[in-house]
This record gives C-alpha cells, sequence and structure tokens, in this order.
C-alpha cells in the first residue's frame, strides 16, 4: 500500500488557485521531494496532508487514512517539522523531548532521539542558548519522538548556511536508513537531488514534471549547451546557429554539437576572435529545473 | 497515558513555562507581591466603611487584592501565554501531535489554576502575619470562589485570544480591558456603590470576584456562611460566554497577513 495518494487535489484562497488537480504517490520507504519555486503550492499541498487544511476537491489519503478525518490515530503515526521552527525557548532540550514523549504510545528513548540529531553536548542546555540550526535539529527531533512511519519536512534547510544545510542532509539521510517515508519540500534543487529517490516539480499548482533526478535529467538527453562571452563588435548576424545574447554572453542549445562548433569556431577564425572562455555542457537538473518554473 | 497522567503531564510542562519565564512570573505572581506590601503598609491604620460596617483597610484589601492575583494567573497569563505561542507556531505544532486540545486546555488552566491557589495561601498568610488581617472566617466559600473564580478568568482569557491580533498586542489588549474594571469594582480603594462607576462595575465579573472573596474573608462576620450566589452566577455567565467564543473561534495558528 502506498504512504501517500493524492489523486485531484485542488484548494482556492478566494480567486487563487494555490493546487489545481495536483496527483501523485509517495511509496513506504522512500524519500519524496515536493519542489517548487515560492507560491507553487509545496506548502498549502503538505498542511492537506497533515490535517491543517481541508481541501476543496480530489482524493488524499495518508497511511491509508484521509487526513480531515484521520484524528489521533493518524497522529501518532506522522512526524512533522513546519516551516516556521517551533520550539518552546524556556525548556531544555531534554524536558521538551520528555514533553513530547508523553504524547504517543511508544515513543523513542530520549537518549536515543537526542543522539540521532547530534544534540547530545546540549542535552540540559535551555532552548533559547541554542543556535538556530540547533534549535531546527531539536524541531527535527520532535518529529522522530513518536517513531512514525512517515515524516513531513517543510523546507527544513532554508536559511541554513552551506554547513549546516550539509548536517541537515545527513539527518534526513538517517531518518532514511531507519526505514520512515519522508515527503520533503524544498525550493533547492540540489537538496531534491542529494536526498530525494523522486521529485515532484509543482509550478502555480500543477505537477510540471515527475520522477527520478536520473529520469528527469533525461529530459536532456541529446541536448548541449554552449556558452561564450560575446566579443566586443562580433558580427552575430553571420554565425549561422542562433544564439541568445544575456548579459553579454552568448549562449544555444544544440542536437548536434560537432556541426554547432564547427560553425562557431569557423565563426570566430574568420573574425580573428579566441572565443577564451567557452563552455560544452550538458544542461544540470538545475537547469531543468529553471526552464520548468521559468515565469511566462 | 490516562487522562488524569496526560493533563498532569501538561500542568508539569505549563508550570516550568510560568516560573521560567520572568514576564508572566512577574505580572502574574511579584506584582500582586508587590501591591500588598506597598497599599497594606500604607494605609494599615486607616478602615473603611463596608455595607454600613467599619472594618479595617487591610481587612477590605486583602481579599480583593487575592482577587486581582487571581484575575492575572488567569485571564492576563493566559491570554498573553496563548497569543506569544501562537505566533511563534508552538500551538500549531503541539496541534500536530496526537495530544487532543482539551487535554492542552486542561493542562493551561489547571497550571493558572495553581498559580492562583499558591497566590491565594501567601497573600493570606502574609495578610495574616504582617499586617494582622482576620483569617478567612469561611475557608469552604473561599476555596469555592478561588475555584470558580480561577476557572471563570482563565475561560475569559482563552475567550479573549480570538481578538488578539499578534503576541505584541497581547498585553496592551489584556490590560486595556482589565485594569478600568479593576479600579471601578473598588480594588484599591472603595468605591461609592450608589456612583456610575460602580453600577457599571456590577454587570461585569471583576467586581464580583472581589465581592465574593471579601464575603467569604468576612472580618466583619455579616456574610452568612460566605456563600455569594449571586456574585457566582454572574461570573459563571461571563465564564460561559468566554469559554463559547473560544470554542467556537479559537485560533492555532497565526492570522495570515
Amino acid at each position: 500500500m502506498q504512504a501517500i495518494v493524492v489523486r485531484g487535489l485542488r484548494k482556492s484562497y478566494g480567486s487563487t488557485h494555490a493546487l489545481a488537480d495536483v496527483s501523485f504517490e509517495v511509496q513506504p520507504g522512500e524519500v519524496f521531494g515536493l519542489l517548487g519555486p515560492n507560491g507553487a503550492g509545496k506548502t498549502t499541498a503538505v498542511e492537506i496532508l497533515e490535517g491543517f487544511r481541508r481541501r476543496d476537491a480530489g482524493e488524499v489519503s495518508v497511511l491509508g487514512v484521509d487526513p480531515e478525518r484521520g484524528g489521533r490515530h493518524l497522529r501518532q503515526r506522522i512526524g512533522l517539522v513546519l516551516q516556521e521552527c517551533a520550539v518552546p525557548p524556556l525548556l531544555t532540550v531534554t524536558e521538551l523531548i520528555d514533553l513530547y514523549r508523553g504524547y504517543y504510545p511508544a515513543p523513542r528513548p530520549t537518549a536515543d532521539i537526542i543522539e540521532l540529531v547530534g544534540l547530545g553536548e546540549k542535552s540540559t542546555a535551555r532552548i533559547k542558548t541554542l543556535s538556530g540550526g540547533q534549535q531546527r535539529r531539536l524541531d527535527v527531533a520532535l518529529s522522530l519522538v513518536g517513531d512514525p512511519e512517515l515524516i513531513f519536512l517543510d523546507e527544513p534547510t532554508t536559511g541554513f548556511d552551506p554547513s549546516a544545510r550539509r548536517q541537515a542532509w545527513d539527518l534526513v539521510r538517517n531518518m532514511r536508513s531507519l526505514g520512515k517515508t519522508i515527503l520533503l519540500t524544498t525550493h533547492y534543487m540540489d537538496e531534491a537531488q542529494q536526498l530525494a529517490d523522486r521529485i515532484c516539480i509543482l509550478r502555480h499548482g500543477v505537477v510540471v514534471a515527475e520522477g527520478t533526478p536520473q529520469s528527469l535529467r533525461a529530459a536532456t538527453d541529446g541536448r548541449t549547451r554552449v556558452r561564450f562571452t560575446l566579443p566586443a563588435g562580433a558580427d552575430l548576424a553571420a554565425l549561422a546557429p542562433p544564439v541568445t545574447v544575456e548579459d553579454g554572453v552568448a549562449w544555444l542549445e544544440t542536437t548536434t554539437p560537432a556541426q554547432t562548433l564547427h560553425d562557431l569556431t569557423a565563426w570566430a577564425l574568420a573574425r580573428d576572435l579566441d572565443l577564451a572562455d567557452i563552455e560544452v555542457t550538458r544542461p544540470s537538473l538545475e537547469d531543468v529545473y529553471l526552464e520548468l518554473t521559468a515565469h511566462e | 497515558m490516562s487522562d488524569a497522567a496526560m493533563v498532569a503531564h501538561q500542568v508539569g510542562y505549563e508550570q516550568r513555562s510560568f516560573w521560567r519565564n520572568p514576564a508572566s512570573a512577574f505580572f502574574a505572581f511579584a506584582l500582586p507581591m508587590v501591591f500588598l506590601v506597598v497599599f497594606a503598609s500604607i494605609f494599615r491604620n486607616t478602615d473603611v466603611e463596608v455595607a454600613g460596617h467599619r472594618v479595617a483597610y487591610n481587612d477590605y484589601y486583602i481579599p480583593a487584592l487575592i482577587a486581582f492575583g487571581v484575575m492575572g494567573a488567569c485571564f492576563t497569563n493566559i491570554a498573553v501565554s496563548v497569543a506569544v505561542r501562537r505566533d511563534s507556531g508552538i500551538l500549531k505544532r503541539m496541534r500536530g501531535t496526537p495530544l487532543p486540545a482539551w487535554a492542552f486546555i486542561a493542562g493551561l488552566v489547571g497550571s493558572s489554576v495553581v498559580v492562583s491557589a499558591v497566590l491565594t495561601g501567601l497573600t493570606t498568610l502574609f495578610g495574616i502575619v504582617a499586617f494582622g488581617v482576620h483569617a478567612p472566617a469561611h475557608v469552604p466559600a473561599l476555596l469555592a470562589t478561588l475555584a470558580i473564580g480561577s476557572v471563570v478568568f482563565c475561560a475569559l482569557g482563552l475567550g479573549v485570544t480570538v481578538v488578539i491580533p499578534n503576541a505584541e498586542a497581547a498585553a496592551p489588549i489584556v490590560q486595556l480591558l482589565l485594569l478600568p474594571l479593576v479600579f471601578i469594582s473598588g480594588t484599591f480603594f472603595t468605591i461609592d456603590q450608589g456612583s456610575l462607576p460602580a453600577k457599571i462595575a456590577t454587570y461585569f465579573p471583576v467586581r464580583h470576584l472581589i465581592a465574593a472573596m471579601q464575603s467569604a474573608f468576612d472580618p466583619a462576620g455579616v456574610a452568612g456562611d460566605g456563600w455569594s450566589t449571586n456574585d457566582y452566577k454572574v461570573m459563571a455567565i461571563w465564564g460561559l460566554a468566554g469559554l463559547i467564543v473560544a470554542i467556537r473561534h479559537f485560533r492555532w495558528e497565526p492570522r495570515h497577513t
């Protein structure tokens, strides 16, 4: 049975369609990345799955249960990390974890949880003395207290510096190795690529692409990108392959790189240009993402 | 975990949060204690007339101050702490756990009742030992008044969170609602019962908690067994109104801007 099934999900706020006909499935034990720019509908979708929002239409099942009717029993089986880090400042790390342990029928041992998120040295510290990254890890720890089958991570690394992001990624990998199913939202393609088994890209409340990182990247198969700084006074009109110029950088995409490079170098040699910084690359997943989510 | 154990668990959390928070511990606890020492010292040798009987100022003032303390520990404390936690996302996060809403509310109310009881005990003891106040004449009525007053002002504190837009606005709104009533209800000085402010005060629960406390202490020995059925009724109506508003409109998440 799938961990999450979403079919034809719709949600509007007034005349804004936050979600317009979204469908996806999450398999048990996988990390599923819901990716998209701000306003794409990621958080709306996750909050419907978490039971915080009601949907306008569509079918939703979380661990086999409709989250609008799941109540306490469903909440015992899921763990949440919300977009806003929300930990009470005046308790200690251990006290907060013990508080949350009281809410679940079979909680993990306190020391285990603290170890999992790497806060061992801070276990008796007041939460307000922790750094932002440490507070976020504590927030993640709370989602693990009830030993849930499924964990929602809503933009867990937004605002992190690069080293804090790496630590958070390791933490997500730890959670995955415990056998948890994880639904992760992010607006960073590299994060989804690092962590997710499958990625679903949302834009304006619609799924624009879905698949494994490899299959998404296959969309670029056969395309090669050539970039170079446009030399001053260069006469582009005489160049056979059409190029796009942005901020003094010319680029083009081609499915016949040998012929294109031949034409380009012939053009450059004829004009005594050396194209010193020329790059020939395959588009990255990041490029795919930016194309899919670009504004019209 | 049984329901009782779950509520005890929440009360423990609320107690920790309360005593460690300088703002709540100050407004709800230290402030009534300061008022106790200041006013009781200034007016210790004066007396006031209440319903045709002369009583020492402190015999009048101590029960009123206890009522004031209960309002701070329940109404102010709950309204402010809910608004702060709602804004910071702590309430939403708790809503995502299996903890039932009623158990969360019971923990808040239970903890406020504990603070009220401690304040009542300390103020009474301090009044007797340091300011020669008469011991409360009717202890069962005192306990009933304490219980009813605490629960009613907790319900009002929950209800008022509905009109508080954000954490910064919580304390000003609560004080703006509470302090004028505290003054016209005769907390610090007796008010001529025929005057307009005193008449207005009779429609609000503040005056009735003070009156019920004074009947339970009953220094002049005129209040029978100290029960104040009418005061309890008015308070109960207000408490019920607060509860209904809270049940219908309580928000676990910050208001979206």
